[in-house]
């Protein structure tokens, strides 16, 4: 049976199972309990530099598992303006609480409408259950 | 003479089983066009008796009869006995890449002890299973450089090996990373004024044998926020001079062929390549590390492996895949089996090749430079050529013309003595040196 | 089992070196550069030979056991070719000494060449690179400098979804973007996503042939037309060319540039990792650019040749990993064109007989005659074993595992190479194994997730090894070994 794992309601998703908190022009993103359930154990979190700039989309950073590395796209554009320190030393957050302590970075976000482009809940969660495997 | 074990009536038995009448129905996936019809023009089989006399044959038009003080990159040291008892137990040398770590603890932990050997030698945190030499694994080492700190220009010692400088320079034009060359006119590098570049590149001792002062190379690195890539072409020096670590190096490489590899025409060696802890995911190559298995059992496995080729493909931090492993090994035996002798094998070059200069000079021979050496140095000789057929027609191979890397020194020869030499050996090139 | 460094007792001695006979000086080096602590085992030579006797036992190698690991070719390995590399003309002889005392080297490099190029079809070698991945950086780098020489700009390279690893490694670092080509339904390269993105920035595409699922790419004459029509060049990564030793020549199917691996198909051992050596051979029109120096023979002379203005330059300092050549040069003496012949056949023939005894029992995504190796899945085993059980299975049963998990275009691949050397008996007892662990997963899958049962570890956590590395011994490391 396929895993589809928790999908908070006031979050927005990506197609590539990133999701993002926005508040007060301000985006907290990191990936889905799908996500990290995919990738397995997750070994290493390559945080982005505070200062880059995420486009909508566009590679944010990688993390890892044993045996694979998988690209982290931005929900949103903007400015990073603070990272996860803690996931340097604990990758396991990201498998334990990958909407709580496993948070990756917060952007500065440049245009809300941007939003328009992500899923809701629901939403994702269809399209969850329409993937293959 | 060939190796296949199927008897030509296994062979009709096995294409009974796939349902084909030949073996070259098996090729049928072969345009017909590209079947070869005749013969590869290569000579017949030869048995084993006979390959081994055409191969000795081949082998003794090689002159390896005469003393050499040939050094410059190729190092002979002693190799205690042991070492190729222990490298041709098949169970080493047989095995692939140890993929499937249960069954690969041998080299696993072999690679492990290895990565501690070279940490303690150079002073860095950690070490990778080896590079292919030290020439390839100080272009890489510029390359990582670049990648840490995003930069595109890399300084480099002319006083580095000139073959190792001619890698890293083929390695940087293949990357579009600017590469520029730092003077060391009297014999030792001279920084100058630089800015803007993500590492310098300097060897210990260098080419010429001599002690580089890298605390002055390693503060201007670091005073412009670049890093020091220290390469150590002769290791032995390691067991009396300080680390490149201890002078706050961020990258060293090496040749460890020193170590139990014989000079063989100047391959199989290895090449290592150690760092700090904070680039530790920068570096290229494989690395073993310690964990445990299901019962709590100490063991070891190849690991950080999401950097490489075969995971990250394209964004890998390098190609490299094969490396020198069994070369590595050679390494650790000799090393466990020197110990703490390799600090009296580093004091004997040294005191034999200050023997060798100072006889030199006291028959009227030249060195070129000043600064401290360990066990290479640069002598003048009048006629170059001349001195050479000198010391054949005495049984010596002449050492390097140094004239043939570098224009400025023309008529000067390296000379490298080591342990292997006896203070007759050393009394008889001086003697053949000084005749003319 | 402990680590050198635990056996380590002060004052303990394997070696002591003549007494130095030169005087004693002082103060030959200035004090700041001398260093204070070296840090080393201190053990006899027993303990030394003990422990790496004892490494050695927790290691497997061609000559323990069936070695079956796809695309990388563990052939048994000749001893005489040890021997000859050891011969003290070899061994001995120093890269700088004049040409006129290494005029035998000089000849195993030259005729090392010339039989590589009669073997692949190709016109120029050089042999300096060190490892396949090695040989297929040079080869890009030649890539890269021919169109400089042409003055275009070109900046993709195309690679199948098949390919090896190594291949996009070594296009990205000479500073390519890669174009992924798609594999069709049967396996092979699809001709109409090569065609749809052959563009003119396209400077070359990086083929395996036979690709690494075995199969010959049967419209290799027309990819080769596709690309040259482009005036792009056509790079094989000769990693699976013992298929095809004295059958059929790359050089021959439109292959501009091709690396080969010493250390599978001419016998030189992998020792573990390496070492190895990567010949690159090219077409006459990029001959030009290959790594210098060449070795060419002048006046029945063989001398080395330095004065190449095209070249990329050097790849690696000397002349390659030379000892490893004289294994491969040994190896082709011993064959001989028949022998050579028989390999390419061997190897088809093992791989095609394992593979009609296996097909009942495991899914075979390409159903096809295979060359040296076939891909089979875990399609057909039950209770959710895996490709990685029935790896670890294997080892139980005395045999290495078959490469898994790749291509990665296959789904929980296991990819099977016997090799040429290997006997039908031997064969046969592989299939039986099989067929006995695809029996397990039905009735026995637990002892199928435990396994391996029988070797010195069992199954080893990667996990905490990549969050919490440790990579080297430090003496305050805990040892967490329960004593035996």
């Amino acid at each position: 049976m396929k895993y589809i794992g928790k999908i908070p309601e006031e979050l927005k998703y990506t197609k590539e199972h990133e999701w993002v908190k926005i508040e007060s022009a301000h985006g907290v993103i990191g990936i889905t309990d799908y996500a990290q359930h995919a990738l397995t154990d997750i070994v290493f979190v390559e945080l982005p530099q505070v200062g880059k700039k995420a486009g909508q989309f566009k590679p944010l950073c990688v993390v890892e598992s044993v045996k694979s590395v998988s690209d982290i796209f931005a929900p949103v554009s903007g400015d990073v303006v603070e990272v996860n320190d803690n996931l340097s030393n604990n990758p396991e957050h990201v498998n334990q609480d990958p909407y709580g302590i496993g948070w990756i970075a917060k952007i500065k976000v440049f245009d809300e409408s941007e939003v328009k482009n992500l899923m809701n809940a629901e939403e994702y969660k269809k399209y969850l259950e329409g993937l293959e495997h | 003479m060939h190796y296949v074990s199927n008897t030509e009536e296994q062979i009709k038995e096995m294409l009974d089983v796939i349902g084909a009448n030949d073996v070259s129905e098996l090729f049928k996936d072969v345009p017909q066009s590209l079947i070869l019809k005749e013969k590869l023009k290569i000579p017949s089989a030869l048995s084993e008796m006979e390959v081994g006399r055409l191969l000795k044959s081949i082998a003794a038009k090689n002159n390896t009869g005469m003393i050499s003080f040939l050094g410059a990159g190729a190092y002979c040291h002693f190799i205690p006995t042991i070492v190729n008892h222990l490298l041709l137990r098949g169970e080493f040398f047989t095995a692939y890449t140890p993929y499937q770590p249960e069954i690969s603890q041998g080299m696993l932990q072999a690679i492990f002890e290895y990565q501690t050997i070279i940490c303690n030698l150079t002073g860095m945190d950690a070490a990778n299973a080896s590079m292919y030499d030290n020439s390839s694994a100080l272009a890489e080492a510029a390359i990582m450089a670049c990648r840490i700190k995003n930069k595109n220009k890399i300084l480099i010692s002319r006083a580095v090996h000139p073959e190792h400088r001619e890698v890293v320079k083929t390695y940087t034009n293949a990357n579009s990373i600017e590469l520029i060359e730092v003077g060391c006119s009297n014999g030792t590098t001279e920084i100058g004024e630089h800015k803007d570049f993500a590492a310098i590149l300097v060897q210990q001792p260098n080419f010429f044998g001599l002690i580089e002062d890298l605390n002055a190379i390693s503060d201007f690195a670091h005073e412009n926020g670049a890093l020091l890539v220290v390469s150590v072409n002769e290791p032995t020096s390691l067991g009396i001079l300080k680390s490149p670590g201890s002078y706050n190096a961020d990258i060293v490489v090496g040749e460890g062929h020193s170590f139990g590899n014989p000079i063989s025409f100047g391959g199989p060696f290895v090449g290592f390549m150690a760092t700090k802890r904070e680039f530790v995911r920068q570096i290229p190559g494989r690395l073993a590390g310690q964990t445990v298995d299901s019962e709590g059992r100490r063991g070891f496995v190849l690991t950080l492996q999401a950097r490489e080729q075969h995971i990250r493909r394209e964004k890998a931090t390098s190609n490299i895949c094969t490396n020198q492993a069994l070369n590595a090994l050679a390494v650790t035996i000799t090393l466990s089996t020197l110990g703490k002798e390799l600090k009296n094998l580093a004091i004997q070059n040294l005191h034999k090749s200050h023997y060798a200069v100072n006889s030199m000079e006291n028959a009227g021979i030249k060195r070129v430079f000043t600064a401290p050496f360990y066990n290479e140095f640069v002598v003048e000789v009048k006629d170059l050529k001349k001195a050479s057929e000198n010391l054949i027609k005495n049984g010596i191979l002449p050492g390097l013309d140094l004239g043939k890397f570098y224009p400025e020194h023309k008529n000067r020869m390296l000379f490298c003595i080591t342990e292997m030499h006896t203070k007759e050996q050393v009394d008889e090139l001086v003697g053949a040196l000084s005749s003319d | 089992m402990k680590l050198i460094f635990e056996r380590s007792v002060k004052g303990r001695k394997a070696v002591e070196l003549p007494k130095l006979d030169v005087p004693l000086q002082a103060n030959l080096i200035p004090e700041e550069f001398i260093r204070q602590e070296l840090d080393m085992p201190e053990v006899s030579e027993l303990d030394v030979i003990r422990h790496y006797t004892a490494l050695s036992r927790r290691n497997f190698g061609v000559d323990n056991g069936f070695y079956p690991l796809g695309s990388c070719t563990m052939k048994y390995n000749p001893k005489i070719n040890e021997d000859m590399a050891r011969l003290e003309g070899f061994s001995q002889l120093h890269p700088y000494a004049p040409e006129e005392s290494s005029q035998g080297a000089l000849q195993i490099i030259y005729e090392l060449q010339q039989y590589l190029k009669e073997i692949s079809g190709m016109d120029a070698f050089t042999l300096q690179p060190a490892a396949g991945s090695h040989g297929e950086l040079t080869g890009i780098m030649i890539v890269k400098k021919y169109f400089e020489s042409m003055n275009e700009k070109r900046t993709k390279i195309l690679i199948p979804d098949s390919a090896h690893g190594t291949n996009p490694a070594s296009a990205t670092l000479c500073g390519f973007e890669c174009v992924e080509i798609k594999s069709n339904s049967e396996g092979e390269i699809d001709l109409d996503d090569l065609k749809s993105k052959l563009t003119k920035d396209v400077a070359a595409i990086m083929i395996t042939n036979p690709n690494t699922l075995g199969l010959f790419e049967r419209r290799i004459l027309d990819a080769a037309k596709l690309m040259h029509d482009n005036n792009s060049i056509v790079y094989m990564d000769g990693a699976n060319l013992n298929a095809m030793l004295g059958i059929a020549r790359p050089g021959d199917f439109g292959i501009d540039i091709l690396h080969i691996n010493l250390h599978k198909t001419f016998s030189t051992p992998h020792g573990g990792g390496g070492p190895g050596a990567g010949p690159v051979g090219v077409k006459k029109h990029l001959e030009r650019f290959l790594p210098k120096p060449s070795v060419e023979v002048v006046d029945k002379k063989y001398r080395l040749n330095y004065n190449l203005p095209d070249s990329i330059g050097r790849v690696r300092a000397f002349y390659g990993n030379f000892g490893i050549l004289v294994r491969a040069y040994t190896y082709i003496r011993s064959n001989g064109f028949e022998g050579i012949r028989a390999i390419g056949e061997n190897s088809v023939l093992n791989a095609n007989y394992l593979l009609a005894k296996l097909k009942k029992h495991y899914h075979v995504p390409y159903n096809r005659t295979c060359q040296h190796e076939f891909v089979l899945t875990d399609k057909y085993l039950s209770n959710d074993v895996s490709t990685n059980d029935v790896a670890k299975r294997l080892l139980d049963f005395g045999f290495y595992a078959p490469t898994i998990y790749f291509p990665l275009i296959v789904h929980g691949a296991i990819m099977i190479e016997p090799t040429e050397t290997e006997s039908k008996e031997t064969l046969d007892a592989f299939a039986e194994v099989m067929i006995k662990i695809k029996e397990e997963s039905v009735n026995d899958p637990e002892i199928l997730k435990s396994a391996p049962l029988t070797t010195p570890v069992s199954r080893l956590d990667g996990v905490l090894a990549a969050r919490k590395p440790i990579l080297r011994y430090e003496r305050t490391m805990a040892l967490n070994e329960p004593t035996h």
